[in-house]
């Protein structure tokens, strides 16, 4: 008779032919048995550790969780109920409103200017602090180096207020009656000394209010303010890599007679390779969500067609007394797009790289 | 061949230099150029006579900000905020990241993944002013009172400022920390929170400071969610929200005066227009607002630095 290979859990009895269970396994069976025993006692013995971990989760739990449930009213009806609980469903009605209703307009608007604001502060915000981390490389004397990036971090650390209310203040139009134009922000005066554009000098004169609320200049004003608050800052992970680079490989290269542009491509770009990968990872992660609070400050209704981000239009929405469930289901569509891209550049970059941030 | 690659270099190095000076200039400049505005007459400033010094010199500006009430209120209220709010937040993410640095915690990965999916999505804008008004009205209920009693200070300390990318800085140190010493402490007796206070805290103090700095800064500059909840408490009102709203408030340069007035009757000023520009007063303020900023900013560079780095630690 076929004897089965199983004896470390079964015991095949010649006499009777047939199998019973080995001490073992019996032992084995057991203890699975008491699995949640032995964890609920490994818990218990453990529980301070547990304890010490409540807190932050239910921060968490309330100030970052809870709000998902408010999305429920993005599917219900806001005419059947005052409150939420009580609406009916609505299936996707809210979201068809959103894109072909009557308020469609102001959320495509607001969703391409999402997009590219995001694109260009990529396109331009990415590739400078790593160009500031070459350069920086440069400088070999530590008291230079360091004074340079005091003064490039500083930007930084003000606040968005701050950041706004200066830009505003420099890039102002004139004073009401002022023809001569005296009276705009040193910026404005500046851009207009170096710039022939006519339509520039007919802005500045035409807008009070100044070249950040103008539809025309909002976006590169947004960009430059932007690099100029944290491509500094930015730089200081790039030129962690860089200096973490081996001398004795430029002189490796040197001796190889490559000149800088070679050493750059061949020695330096390689080696920080991984450190670019993961920043522009989380540069990507953070592509829809950042800059609310810098839109809110800028933006008026004089350059909405160019300032109004998704978040922005659902807040006003909100304020403005109708419309939260629209609101809500546009920010929710904002919001899942983002999360879609840090994934699939996360995975991505795993492929590409083997360099994973999550 | 050598004499080449010598000019190439070279002419890199002054590029570098160039631009380097050029930038580290742009970023100080407004700054300066907001003291010498803030210093100087009224026909200068508006006149765009200011360059960097101030010209015409007055100090009714700083005069005019130090004697606002309002303003020192929501100085005050600034500090407070930072301050306890930078403590409630250390408190929680110091001992979350903790247990959570431990390998024997149980469901670690679920407890990982539950602070960085907050990371990769958020509920929105409204959703989360829905929810702070219905939490600040569980909270209310639970301190005695109703929740247009209760200072928004308290919810935005409590409720705001949670920084999952903190929590993995943090954890991250203490994973770093040799389990030997943790042994040899619970051996000699020691409880979980003395492990933590005795052992972890001392052994991480860097990246603990960079953390609290960190959560400080965010706090100092924090506006929007202040602006948002505190629309009937100006009393409780960061500095923030101060300057901006004095900015739409007393300038032509945000809201505009309704046709008819001018903007200099659209608000009590309480200073001579002819000598001090509204833009002085701005710029007066937001020097104000900034010098805390900048007197500890020497002191804390490096330990941003630091942190930052610390950050491209991946699991």
């Amino acid at each position: 008779m076929f004897k089965l290979k199983c004896d470390d859990f079964l015991i095949y009895d010649e006499a009777t032919g047939t199998y019973s269970m080995s001490a073992e396994q019996q032992v084995r069976d057991e203890t699975e048995r008491n699995r949640w025993k032995t964890t609920g006692l490994t818990i218990l013995k453990d529980w301070r550790l547990y304890l010490m971990l409540v807190p932050m989760l239910l921060v968490y739990l309330l100030w970052r969780y809870m709000p998902m449930t408010e999305l429920l009213a993005a599917f219900k009806d806001p005419n059947s109920a005052l409150l939420v609980e009580d609406q009916q469903w609505f299936g996707l009605t809210n979201f068809q409103a959103l894109f072909f209703g009557s308020q469609s307009f102001w959320f495509w608007q607001a969703f391409r200017n999402t997009f590219i604001i995001a694109f260009y502060g990529l396109l331009f915000g990415f590739p400078f602090p790593i160009i500031l981390a070459l350069f920086f490389n440069e400088v070999k004397s530590n008291i230079t180096r360091s004074i340079l990036q005091v003064c490039v971090y500083l930007p930084k650390f003000m606040s968005t207020v701050i950041i706004t209310t200066l830009a505003i203040v420099l890039f102002r139009g004139p004073r009401e009656g002022d023809t001569s134009l005296e009276s705009v922000g040193i910026i404005s005066k500046f851009l207009m000394m170096i710039s022939p554009s006519a339509e520039l000098d007919a802005t500045v004169a035409n807008t009070s209010k100044g070249l950040v609320f103008s539809t025309r200049y909002f976006r590169a004003i947004y960009q430059v303010t932007g690099i100029w608050e944290h491509g500094g800052y930015d730089s200081i992970v790039f030129f962690a890599a860089v200096i973490a680079v081996s001398p004795t490989s430029y002189e490796a290269a040197q001796i190889d007679g490559a000149g800088k542009m070679a050493q750059m491509r061949y020695v330096v770009i390689p080696s920080i390779l991984s450190t670019v990968v993961i920043m522009l990872i989380m540069k990507i992660g953070s592509l829809l969500s950042v800059g609310f609070e810098k839109v809110y400050l800028m933006e008026s209704s004089s350059n909405y067609e160019a300032a109004d981000i998704v978040a922005t239009l659902s807040n006003r929405w909100q304020e403005g007394g109708g419309g939260t469930t629209l609101g809500i289901a546009a920010e929710m569509v904002n919001n899942l797009i983002g999360m879609i891209l840090v994934i699939g550049a996360n995975a991505v970059a795993k492929k590409a790289s083997n360099v994973s941030l999550y | 061949m050598k004499r080449k690659m010598e000019v190439s270099e070279l002419i890199f190095k002054i590029v570098a230099y160039v631009l380097l000076i050029a930038f580290a200039l742009m970023c100080v400049y407004p700054f300066l150029y907001a003291v010498g505005s803030s210093f100087s007459t009224t026909p200068n400033v508006d006149g765009g006579k200011v360059v960097l010094w101030p010209v015409g010199f007055q100090a009714d500006a700083y005069r005019y900000v130090f004697t606002r009430n309002e303003f020192w209120i929501s100085y005050a209220n600034t500090l407070f905020m930072a301050f306890i709010g930078t403590i409630w937040c250390m408190i929680y993410t110091i001992m979350g990241a903790y247990a959570l640095s431990k390998k024997r915690l149980l469901g670690r990965k679920g407890f990982n993944f539950f602070l960085v999916f907050t990371m990769w999505f958020s509920a929105g804008i409204v959703p989360q002013f829905l929810n702070y008004q219905t939490t600040g009205d569980i909270l209310a209920g639970l301190a005695g009172t109703e929740y247009a009693n209760i200072d928004q200070k308290w919810l935005i300390i409590i409720a705001m400022g949670m920084n999952a990318t903190n929590v993995i800085l943090l954890r991250n140190a203490f994973e770093g920390v040799p389990s030997e010493i943790e042994e040899a402490a619970r051996i000699d007796g020691a409880t979980e929170l003395q492990i933590l206070t005795k052992v972890y805290i001392p052994m991480s103090k860097a990246t603990i400071a960079t953390v609290a700095l960190f959560f400080g800064i965010s706090r100092w500059n924090g506006y929007f969610w202040a602006q948002k909840m505190m629309t009937n408490q100006s009393y409780s009102w960061p500095v923030q929200v101060y300057i901006r709203d004095f900015i739409d408030k007393h300038t032509y340069l945000v809201k505009m005066p309704v046709d008819g007035d001018d903007w200099a009757s659209y608000a009590p000023l309480g200073y001579d227009v002819n000598v001090v520009s509204d833009m002085s007063v701005v710029y007066a303020m937001v020097i104000c607002a900034v010098i805390p900023i900048l007197a500890i900013y020497p002191f804390i560079q490096k330990y941003f630095a630091k942190g930052v780095n610390m950050g491209g630690v991946k699991e």
